[in-house]
């Protein structure tokens, strides 16, 4: 079956960017688009990672079937599915991540900035695209400090100024005055959306260009989930974001694309607002309506 | 809808809403056929009757607003669900506005017993069976889901915006004719209005149908007759 793309095929269309008062401009939107009439605004963006025919298996079972997808800088794209979909195989085939486990292989192609991932040095490409996994998983024997240094040390790199970097990463996730007073306590002793803000702060000073991050919130409460979804929405002026979710109107709040993933193979990638309105696909309108299986 | 939801509770609740706006939908079209008759059999016990039914309209449009903000809340509906709940929300105002309209009618009806010989236009009788037939069409529309009716539903609407302009001189040659008749002839005129309402109301409520089953938004969009003047307010 082949994968249906509409962000892809309606190609991109010049105009004044996201957050810009385009919409106060007359323009007829375009045919593809129009959910809510004239107040869409048009599609420019860039990629900043693409996947092209990305085929990935563990052993002989194949998890993704050719996925074709782009990526878009300074943007946040959910990738949503039923559990089992390859949701969580896809972002970890970003940074090879996929690679490391035994018998898992891919083909195909990943590009960031247009270089192909898989002719890059892994560890430089990891600092490059980050990942922030479902459980916080701050290094337990270490302190809050110290887990945001973790990844640079990790890595054998110097770190010139570290307080001023361990201050500006944990200002970063909105940390820095909850844990000011107590940098050298152990991450653990802090509360789960805490500590989840705090692995991202661990991401964030590796200094990354792209952010993974898989279910972020689904171990965290819902105030502690709104920090973490604030705290998306500002990162994404700085940085690409890919998160997978099972929260359906997680992805409705916090993403500007959505992709729906079903058995391995992409169903459709649109605008957040067109698939949560009016999906092109029936798969896709009976995944999120619930009336599925 | 299509297919059915994996929580059944949650299909039934859609069920529930669809069939109080079926139901309301019902006793619109009622209201207004029986509007129709009485301006045309001068019934005023008929007339009155559809006065005292407009209660219960009004009752089924609170009814209906509080299970779709229920819905809405607890829910949290999208894609054609989404389309659905919002789509009843604003249609719900249309048939309440269709049923006052109706009501408006008959009291005009009722004020115009003990005048059994005056002018009474078989224009405006006319003109009342468009605009129940666009009403009868958009609820049809609306229970099948076909948006190919609610456009045609909708571009009908001039049709009446015009045989309702051109009633105007009509009424001011017969006011000259016979200034003893201007009481009863602004009655005509405010009948004619009301039928033209109706008609605005059930293109409200027929766009709307469009953007349930497709998920376009065609108010104040000339889809086919770029040359179509916006409805007069």
């Amino acid at each position: 079956m082949s994968t249906t793309n509409s962000v892809v095929a309606s190609g991109s269309v010049s105009g004044a960017p996201w957050g810009s008062d385009a919409h106060l401009q007359v323009v007829p939107p375009p045919p593809s688009l129009g959910a809510l009439g004239a107040m869409v605004e048009p599609l420019h963006e860039s990629a900043k990672m693409s996947a092209v025919g990305l085929r990935a298996s563990f052993g002989a079972r194949e998890i993704l079937k050719g996925i074709s997808i782009p990526l878009y800088e300074k943007h946040v794209t959910a990738i949503i599915g039923p559990s089992g979909c390859g949701k969580s195989t896809f972002i970890r085939c970003l940074n090879r991540m996929h690679e490391v486990v035994s018998g898992a292989t891919s083909v195909g192609q990943v590009h960031l900035d247009g270089q192909d991932i898989f002719s890059m040095d892994p560890v430089r490409l990891r600092r490059r695209v980050g990942m922030v996994f479902q459980k916080p998983n701050p290094f337990p024997t270490m302190s809050i400090r110290d887990n945001v240094l973790a990844g640079l040390r990790l890595n054998g790199l110097k770190v010139a100024e570290p307080d001023a970097l361990v201050e500006r990463a944990l200002r970063q996730v909105a940390l820095w005055d909850e844990v000011k007073d107590g940098i050298h306590r152990s991450g653990l002793s802090l509360s789960g959306g805490q500590q989840q803000r705090l692995c991202i702060a661990r991401t964030l000073a590796m200094e990354p260009e792209v952010i993974l991050m898989d279910e972020p919130c689904s171990a965290l409460d819902p105030i502690a989930t709104a920090r973490v979804e604030e705290l998306i929405h500002e990162l994404k002026k700085d940085y690409t974001i890919v998160i997978v979710t099972h929260n359906m109107q997680q992805a409705a709040r916090v993403a500007d694309y959505t992709a729906f993933f079903y058995m391995g193979e992409l169903i459709e990638h649109d605008r957040t607002d067109v698939i949560f309105t009016r999906p092109a696909q029936q798969r896709t309108e009976d995944y999120i309506t619930g009336r599925f299986g | 809808m299509g297919r059915m939801h994996t929580d059944r509770e949650y299909e039934a609740e859609l069920t529930a809403l669809r069939e109080r706006v079926l139901l309301m939908a019902a006793r619109v079209e009622e209201q207004v056929n029986g509007a129709l008759r009485a301006y045309q059999t001068q019934d005023s016990v008929l007339a009155e009757r559809v006065r005292q039914a407009d209660s219960q309209v009004d009752q089924l449009e609170v009814e209906i607003d509080g299970l779709c903000v229920q819905m809405l809340a607890r829910r949290q509906p999208v894609a054609s669900d989404l389309r659905f709940v919002t789509t009843i929300l604003k249609i719900v105002t249309d048939l309440e506005r269709i049923g006052d309209l109706a009501t408006s009618i008959c009291s005009r009806v009722l004020e115009l017993q003990g005048t059994p010989g005056a002018y009474r236009p078989s224009a405006l009788q006319d003109m009342g069976e468009a605009a129940r037939n666009m009403v009868r069409d958009a609820v049809d529309a609306l229970v099948a889901g076909d948006a190919r009716k609610a456009r045609e539903v909708s571009r009908r609407d001039q049709l009446i915006d015009e045989q309702h302009a051109a009633f105007f001189p009509i009424i001011a040659r017969q006011m000259e004719a016979t200034p003893s008749d201007f009481d009863h002839l602004m009655r005509m005129i405010s009948i004619s209005k009301a039928i033209e309402r109706i008609a605005d109301h059930a293109t409200n409520l027929a766009e709307m149908v469009v953007f349930m089953v497709e998920g376009r938004d065609v108010r104040h969009v000339h889809e086919d007759k770029p040359e179509r003047k916006q409805r007069a307010e």
